[in-house]
């Protein structure tokens, strides 16, 4: 896993509430058994219409954001089903940091495991982003060792964090690795727990 | 002070605690299916590592599997996911209910089948809807593919221990209203993010009178609330379930078993971050009308107004569901004609589900226009129907009697429902595109999407049932 810790770049404003795995990776695109590759399938519904044509409107088929390696939506981001296609796919199109008010556990959790910052913002920073970045492309400084996001109009807006996760992300620390550590402590566990 | 289920069950898996860390916690069962495994498995065979415990995994497959036909599967890369499974189970030691399998089916159907779902086990699955199994007083929940790997390779995983929430239904449910009906208005009621994440537990009178097959159907939805995980507390009806089931102790075994698991019930004074209580007697038929399950109103409603929102948001959300459902605001549920009908999925395609559906349809046609499918979650639930001669009811009204898999639940195989249809579906889940590209899915329960079959739109199964009575 890649390492992480400042990130600056472009921001994609989606300004979305509950964008669930299914509208990230839909589930025609599940079915190949790599971890690569799902970037160019990542909101495929939004992004094209149903001849496969772009479609103009939508926030990543703008040119000005077309090198954000960050994406800031609304509150609920990663809701539905447990798929890590949705971070793989993510990750893939080229983003490294999501902002949103709220993620659901599943999501949030695989962010982690894929060298992706998932960021809480309050709604009210949140919303202040999007208007910004749907006025115009801009760029936003994300540092995950001071913990803040450091936009470009002036403000500075600090988030909390899971240390243990934190660790991990700016380290890119392999868990099962990490894990094997504790093999002592997994085998004393199952010589002693309950199991019918 | 006492203690709830949830605490009782995370604190005797702790295999390692530290300040400023997740928990480690031993997993007792983990189930495998072949969308979210590969690679995961890959990554053990990149890595060289090996599954630890094998005799604690179980492997099937659901999601890709055609329900005609088999064992012929059309879609090359479906086949390439199932065969990859199959590979995979066999390399690395893992039984596995393979297609044409007498066990095979929906994995969260089986588990609870073959008696490997039981309570005060910690249970995962690359799969949201793990949350099922909670049913029997287990704490389980879906997890990503790195976690599978993860368990696979230690059978554990690094979780911060979740705050625990009750959802008590108090009283008790009128005629025609099932558990499917509970969970969405208890969806409808707080919305799709009330049990984020939190460990969810179900109490109360209706709750501890629901079957086995009826708490499934509560527990699985529990994700549509939010939740990491749902559960309800072991009791007698636990029990008798498990009782006699491939995977469970026998005879004198069982009885310290039972228990064992019956111990581990909430503490009568047991508490909870939050509490939450809705009445079941307020409860009716629930059909959603919009692209999420907290969209959804009785059946005896209307689809709301921009009126009844309070802030702009959550106006512009109604307004995006009802163009994509194309539905009026303030139209009559019973006005919304339909042209397909799903029986199936984790969430209603257990024998009570199929037994509740067939009572309405028995004797009648399918609505002319309309197309309906029943989908057993199982091999072993297809069976027992047939003995029963549900499929044939089923088939005189004009339904297709398929084999188990996901299908349309989700639209992996074939089953897809065409873009600008509308079905009645029993699954758990209305987003935009779930059943097909532009297809518009309503959440129902069996029997309402039964009726709606019979009338071509919905109808209010308990005018139904009073004018039988
Ligand atoms: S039936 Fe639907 S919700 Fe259940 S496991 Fe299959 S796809 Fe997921």
């Amino acid at each position: 896993m890649e390492p992480i810790n400042i990130v600056n770049s472009i921001y994609a404003p989606l300004d979305r509430k509950n964008v669930d795995t299914d509208q990230i990776i839909s589930k025609e695109f599940l079915k190949r058994i790599e971890r690569t590759g799902f970037g160019q399938y990542v909101f495929y519904h939004w992004r094209f219409d149903k001849d496969g044509k772009p479609n103009e409107d939508f926030v990543l088929n703008k040119p000005e954001y077309n090198s954000a390696e960050i994406l800031v939506a609304q509150d609920n981001f990663g809701c539905g089903s447990s798929r890590e296609h949705a971070p793989w796919a993510i990750l893939d199109y080229g983003f490294r940091v999501v902002i949103a008010p709220s993620f659901a556990d599943i999501f949030h959790n695989n962010c982690f495991k894929n060298g992706i910052l998932p960021i809480k913002l309050t709604e009210a920073e949140c919303d202040e982003l999007l208007e910004k970045g749907l006025e115009k492309a801009q760029a936003i400084e994300v540092n995950l060792e001071q913990q803040t996001v450091t936009t470009g109009y002036g403000k500075t807006y600090s988030f909390t964090i899971d240390p243990y996760y934190k660790q991990m992300l700016l380290n890119g620390w392999d868990e099962i690795s990490l894990t094997f550590q504790y093999e002592d402590q997994i085998a004393a566990y199952e010589k002693k727990r309950i199991a019918y | 002070m006492g203690k709830n289920i949830i605490e009782k069950v995370w604190e005797q898996h702790v295999v390692h605690r530290e300040e400023g860390k997740p928990d480690l916690l031993y997993i007792d069962l983990h189930l495998i299916h072949e969308v979210t495994s590969p690679q995961a498995f890959e990554g053990l065979r990149l890595a060289g590592r090996k599954v630890r415990r094998t005799d604690l995994c179980f492997a099937t497959m659901d999601h890709n599997v055609p329900t005609k036909n088999l064992p012929t599967i059309n879609d090359p890369i479906a086949k390439k996911q199932i065969m990859t499974l199959a590979e995979n189970a066999k390399e690395f030691g893992i039984e596995l209910a393979d297609i044409g399998h007498p066990d095979q089916g929906i994995v969260h159907v089986i588990g609870p089948e073959l008696g490997l779902t039981q309570p005060g086990k910690t249970i995962v699955c690359g799969d949201s809807h793990t949350a099922t199994h909670g049913a029997f007083g287990a704490i389980a929940f879906g997890i990503g593919t790195s976690e599978v790997e993860h368990v696979l390779s230690t059978q554990t995983l690094w979780q911060l221990k979740p705050p625990t929430m009750e959802i008590r239904v108090n009283g008790e449910l009128g005629l025609g209203v099932t558990a499917k009906d509970i969970i969405l208005a208890i969806i409808a009621k707080w919305g799709i993010g009330v049990g984020t994440g939190h460990i969810v537990e179900y109490t109360g009178e209706a709750i501890r009178k629901l079957s086995m097959e009826e708490r499934m159907t509560i527990c699985n939805m529990s994700i549509e609330a939010g939740a990491k995980a749902g559960l309800i507390s072991p009791d007698e009806i636990t029990v008798e379930f498990l009782r006699g089931r491939r995977h469970v102790p026998q005879g004198e075994q069982f009885e310290e078993a039972a228990k064992y698991w019956l111990s581990l019930a909430s503490d009568q004074d047991a508490t909870y971050d939050v509490v939450l209580e809705i009445d079941a007697d307020e409860i009716e038929p629930i059909v959603t009308w919009g692209t999420n399950p907290a969209m959804g109103v009785g059946v005896s409603k209307t689809v709301p107004t921009a009126a009844d929102y309070n802030n702009e948001a959550d106006r512009a959300a109604l307004n995006k569901a009802l163009e994509y459902m194309d539905l009026q605001e303030g139209q009559n549920i019973t006005d919304i004609e339909i042209q397909h009908v799903f029986i199936g999925s984790c969430t209603n395609s257990r024998i009570n589900d199929l037994r509740a559906a067939a009572d309405i349809v028995k004797g009648d046609k399918i609505a002319p226009g309309v197309k309906g499918i029943v989908v057993p979650g199982s091999w072993s639930t297809k069976r027992q129907a047939e003995e029963e001669g549900l499929h044939q009811i089923f088939l005189d009204a004009g339904f297709e009697w398929r084999e188990s898999g996901c299908s349309a639940c989700l639209g992996m195989n074939e089953d897809v429902i065409p873009s600008g249809e509308r079905c009645a579906s029993t699954s758990n889940r209305n987003f935009e595109g779930r059943q097909g590209a532009g297809a518009r899915t309503h959440l129902v329960s069996p029997a309402m999407a039964a009726a709606a079959a019979i009338h071509g739109r919905f109808v209010d199964v308990r005018k139904l049932q009073k004018q039988e009575a």
